[in-house]
């Protein structure tokens, strides 16, 4: 059985959704997801610490060999996006209990399981697989079920918001499908390792650079690249609050994962940036996402929405770190995936437990509640430190290699903008202290803290902000290696 | 205990006592009790390394390694432990001195408060004892979010304006100007320790260390030299005993030590020399001595002026720092300590006056003396001090300072100093003139009954402006130390 964890993986959370929907209660539902979850994490820690001792893990579906059969490769890098996915739904799983069974309808629960553990599992098959429509096909599962998760907000605009995913995402995916179908009429191939050889054996024409393009719209769409990130704001503020967290923390990550895949390991480094200058572009768009994105946050009254512009600058952080195409760049844009998944989570189950509480995320519903809510608002605050990137957290370390990464090329602008971003993060974060901390609570009733089901997964995420802040070597060894076989460096 | 431990024990003792002070929330007197033997330990503690230091060594302790290189890490040198020692021993007195100001001065969530404290004092200690840029970084963020809970405590509308110029102001200046620094400093040397005779020596041309050195001189926001001094004004609106000891001694002289161990540790007083941006920076730190100085003049009242005149009286150390030589690192070294007791008595004195008298403006001082005498005495002593005349200990370190600007050759700034003297002479003593020989004016309506303060306060600012006189007499201690951290 060992030998094929890389499919089980996956297959398991596919097998759980329908169950969860059999169910038809809310409880085993739950159970079933996470189940799921914790089996996905068990999983992914064993094929992280695999590949880590024995290098790439290469299976063949129904040992088909590839090109012909469907292959599931796993390095440092998927590994590590794997790694991330799990480990928040995780976290994010026991957390949903209760803050699920306040938000949405209880006859329909089971089913809004069984939408978040299809999307679970189309987040990992993405992750794991060799074979670019593989990419596609899981791309589409974790999309539907992630619109129909949204759809399920207590707000009726989760609707409006939901809608509005739906047409940008498809345009996305219809990209890629493009994009890969392009490839595969020139390359007759549809194995990740196999196109990476047979491409540059293309003769030189318009076709591979036009799948290029393709690609990158569509997947800079996914991970909500400015100025394609507009359906973002509004998905993430009217979804449930277990769903934000998660979706937060995994999905526009797992775009950042299909990014990378795509242009360092199919198409190489050397192709995407000497020859069709991503950088160029991506970099740019980064950095307006920093300065544009981290400025409207700052404008924001709905606590949700302002993290959701924060996230879209966030990633503007990552693509920045990939746009520098240096190990150090890659490390740093890596790193991030990983440290935003913790800081985001942390900062959206905050909120949940707030939305538990008060049944709102306007900043008016916060007055007070930092004596109201203490261990809530402990957490946001501890979480919104990372963010800022004060020493000792996972914000710290990112904003480190980041800034590294800018200066070794000498260029300071880059460096300049990471630091200016996190004083605005500064700014966004303390408007919210100061409200909670010295405003007065306007409401008619006083609020009790969160119970515990919901604090312990947000503590268990603060947490981890700051053990990874201060014991670094692990994520960001495993970034470093990650980096190294994406650019193709010799270790 | 290895003295390696002692200093993780210095760091973590603040912190033990804070959680004592959260557990006896309910019972005010054994809290209190609390933040007072933890005080009275941490001394005692961080004096049990004066020993091994005074001995050569050079005790070190990595906590734990965030990426290889770049460690949390401890280390006691001699520099360093002059500033703990002085921290540690003037928050003894402080506890003493809170606990009569707050309750006479009826302070809401006194427990936060104390708690607050010991958190500072706790990253206090942690940056005097830290063994590489990345650590006193990292204590010197803590000192900055672990205060603002203390500068807000009234949580008044007032309180959070100010809270929020006073973090944007050091947040905006450490995380833009510093850590960059902090970054660039690890690229060109490849560490980030601290090590005598610095690591950078040979690693870019001088331009290139000229501008790394600008950003460490006003990223270093804690050392308040002008413009990004504007915080600490705001962080007067904080309660007195957060004023005295934070925002005179503990917050800003991690700003100066923090500006001394880079010139001595990371550039090293021979490469600083050469540097085209030095002189330069040296005449900022001398416009910002005479302008806050001039600021001082202005401010009626006294908590205002005392925070400019420290601003003013912070430069000095930093002006030490960049004379590069080692009379002036002698003279700024011995400047934390003889500054430190100064200006706390004079905050001391402010609290004082605002809890006896309700008074806070200087000119409604008028003829308190005679009411207060103890009081207004000690702070006549304690001016004697900043200014830097005998009997006061100012007059060691400033003496010193002068000398090195002679060994740089810079008559223009001992001309500087001299003038500030001359300044700080004017609108220091003009507070216990008045208030000794001006009549009560006649419209002012004064309670009946003024007495002194209660007695913790009093004895504790007796015994600081009484340290201040034991410094003249007995400097060597504190020379002793300064002279260390230069022969290495």
């Amino acid at each position: 059985m060992s030998a094929n964890l890389p499919v089980l993986l996956v297959v398991v959370p596919l097998l759980c959704a329908p169950l969860a929907a059999l169910t038809r209660r809310p409880r085993p539902a739950w159970g079933v997801a996470m189940l799921a979850a914790g089996w996905a994490f068990v999983v992914s820690i064993l094929l992280l610490s695999r590949v880590l001792a024995q290098g790439t893990i290469s299976y063949h579906i129904g040992d088909w060999a590839p090109p012909w059969g469907i292959e599931y490769r796993i390095d440092e890098v998927n590994a590590f996006v794997v790694l991330i996915v799990s480990g928040i739904a995780a976290v994010v799983t026991p957390y949903a209990r209760r803050s699920v069974e306040r938000e949405i309808d209880a006859t329909r629960i089971p089913l809004f399981y069984t939408a978040y553990v299809l999307c679970m599992a189309g987040l990992l098959g993405i992750s794991v697989t060799g074979d670019v429509f593989n990419v596609f096909v899981f791309l589409e599962i974790s999309s539907l079920s992630a619109y129909a998760l949204i759809a399920q907000g207590p707000d009726r605009r989760a609707l409006t918001a939901s809608y509005q995913y739906l047409i940008m995402g498809s345009i996305g995916a219809t990209f890629i499908v493009i994009g890969i179908g392009l490839m595969y009429v020139m390359t007759g191939t549809l194995n990740m390792a196999d196109l990476a050889q047979r491409l540059p054996m293309v003769d030189a024409n318009r076709t591979i650079p036009v799948a290029f393009a393709f690609l990158a719209v569509g997947i800079s769409l996914k991970l909500a690249l400015f100025p394609l990130h507009l359906w973002l704001p509004n998905a993430y503020t009217y979804a449930p609050s277990a769903v934000t967290a998660f979706i937060a923390s995994t999905a526009t990550k797992v775009a950042v994962y299909m990014l990378l895949r795509f242009f360092f390991t199919i198409f190489g480094a050397a192709f995407a940036f000497d020859v069709m200058h991503l950088d160029r572009v991506l970099m740019p768009l980064a950095i307006i996402a920093i300065v544009t994105m981290s400025l409207s946050a700052i404008y924001q009254v709905n606590v949700k929405r302002l993290l959701a512009y924060s996230s879209i600058a966030q990633i503007g952080y990552m693509i920045l770190g990939i746009s520098l195409a240096s190990v150090t760049g890659l490390t740093a844009g890596i790193l991030h995936l990983f440290n935003h998944a913790l800081m985001k989570g942390g900062l959206f189950l905050a909120v949940g437990a707030v939305m538990y509480r008060t049944g709102s995320v306007r900043l008016r519903a916060m007055e007070g509640l930092g004596r109201e809510m203490p261990w809530t608002m402990a957490a946001f605050v501890l979480a919104g430190l990372s963010l800022i990137g004060v020493p000792l957290t996972v914000g710290f370390v990112s904003k480190w290699y980041l800034v590294l990464a800018g200066l070794e090329k000498g260029w300071w602008p880059v460096a300049a903008v990471v630091l200016v971003g996190s004083l605005l993060a500064a700014i966004y974060i303390w408007k919210v202290v100061e409200v909670a901390y010295f405003r007065e609570r306007s409401r008619e009733e006083p609020v009790r803290e969160a119970p515990l089901a919901l604090l312990l997964p947000m503590w268990i995420l603060v947490l981890a902000n700051y053990y990874f802040g201060m014991h670094a070597d692990l994520t960001v060894g495993v970034a470093h290696r990650a980096a190294q076989v994406l650019m193709g460096v010799a270790q | 205990m290895s003295p390696e431990w002692t200093a993780a024990v210095a760091v973590a003792l603040p912190l033990l006592g804070g959680l004592a002070v959260l557990a006896l929330r309910r019972w005010p007197n054994l809290r209190e009790s609390a933040t007072l033997v933890t005080a009275v330990a941490l001394f005692f503690v961080v004096a049990s390394l004066l020993g091994p230091v005074r001995g050569g060594a050079r005790p070190e302790l990595v906590l734990f390694e965030v990426v290889p290189g770049i460690s949390l890490a401890l280390q006691v040198e001699p520099l360093g432990l002059l500033f703990a020692l002085v921290a540690s021993f003037l928050w003894i007195i402080t506890s003493l001195y809170s606990i009569g100001y707050m309750r006479s001065h009826h302070e809401s969530h006194q427990t936060r408060f104390y708690f607050f404290f010991t958190v500072a004092i706790s990253a206090a200690m942690g940056a005097a004892f830290s063994a590489n840029l990345f650590t006193l970084f990292a204590f010197y963020e803590v000192l900055t979010l672990g205060t603002y809970p203390l500068v807000t405590h009234h949580g008044t509308d007032e309180a959070r304006r100010a809270g929020r110029v006073y973090l944007g102001i050091l947040l905006s200046t450490s995380i833009g100007f510093q850590l960059l620094a902090i970054i660039w400093t690890w690229l060109l040397a490849g560490t980030v320790a601290f090590r005598p005779g610095g690591i950078l020596t040979g690693t870019a041309s001088a331009g290139m260390l000229s501008v790394l050195l600008v950003l460490y001189v006003f990223g270093v926001g804690k050392a308040a030299v002008m413009p990004f001094h504007r915080w600490l004004p705001a962080a007067m609106v904080a309660p007195t005993p957060v004023s005295a000891l934070l925002h005179a001694v503990a917050v800003v002289k991690v700003g100066v030590f923090t500006i001394l161990k880079i010139a001595i540790y990371v550039f090293g007083l021979d490469l600083l020399r050469t540097l085209p941006a030095t002189p330069w920076l040296a005449w900022a730190a001398a416009a910002t001595i005479i302008l806050a100085s001039l600021v001082a003049f202005t401010k009626d009242n006294l908590k205002a002026r005392l925070a400019y005149s420290t601003i003013s009286q912070l430069s000095y150390i930093v002006l030490g720092a960049l004379l590069a030589n080692s009379m002036g690192v002698i003279g700024g070294g011995m400047h934390i300590a003889m500054h430190a007791f100064g200006k706390i008595t004079l905050f001391f004195v402010a609290g004082a006056v605002m809890v006896a008298a309700h008074e806070t403006e200087i000119s409604r001082m008028h003829g308190l003396g005679r009411t207060m005498p103890i009081t207004f005495g000690a702070f006549f002593v304690a001016s004697l001090s900043i200014i830097g005349v005998p009997p006061a200990g100012g007059l060691w370190s400033k003496w010193f300072l002068g000398l090195g600007t002679l060994e740089a050759g810079q008559k223009g700034l001992l001309a500087m100093l001299m003038l500030s003297s001359l300044l700080s002479l004017v609108y220091l003593l003009e507070v216990p003139v008045k208030a000794f020989f001006r009549p009560v004016p006649d419209g002012a309506e004064r309670a009946p009954g003024i007495r002194e303060a209660p007695w913790p306060m009093v004895l504790a600012l007796v015994l600081t402006a009484a340290a201040t006189v034991g410094l003249f007499l007995y400097p060597e201690p504190v020379f002793d130390l300064m002279t260390m951290v230069v022969a290495q």
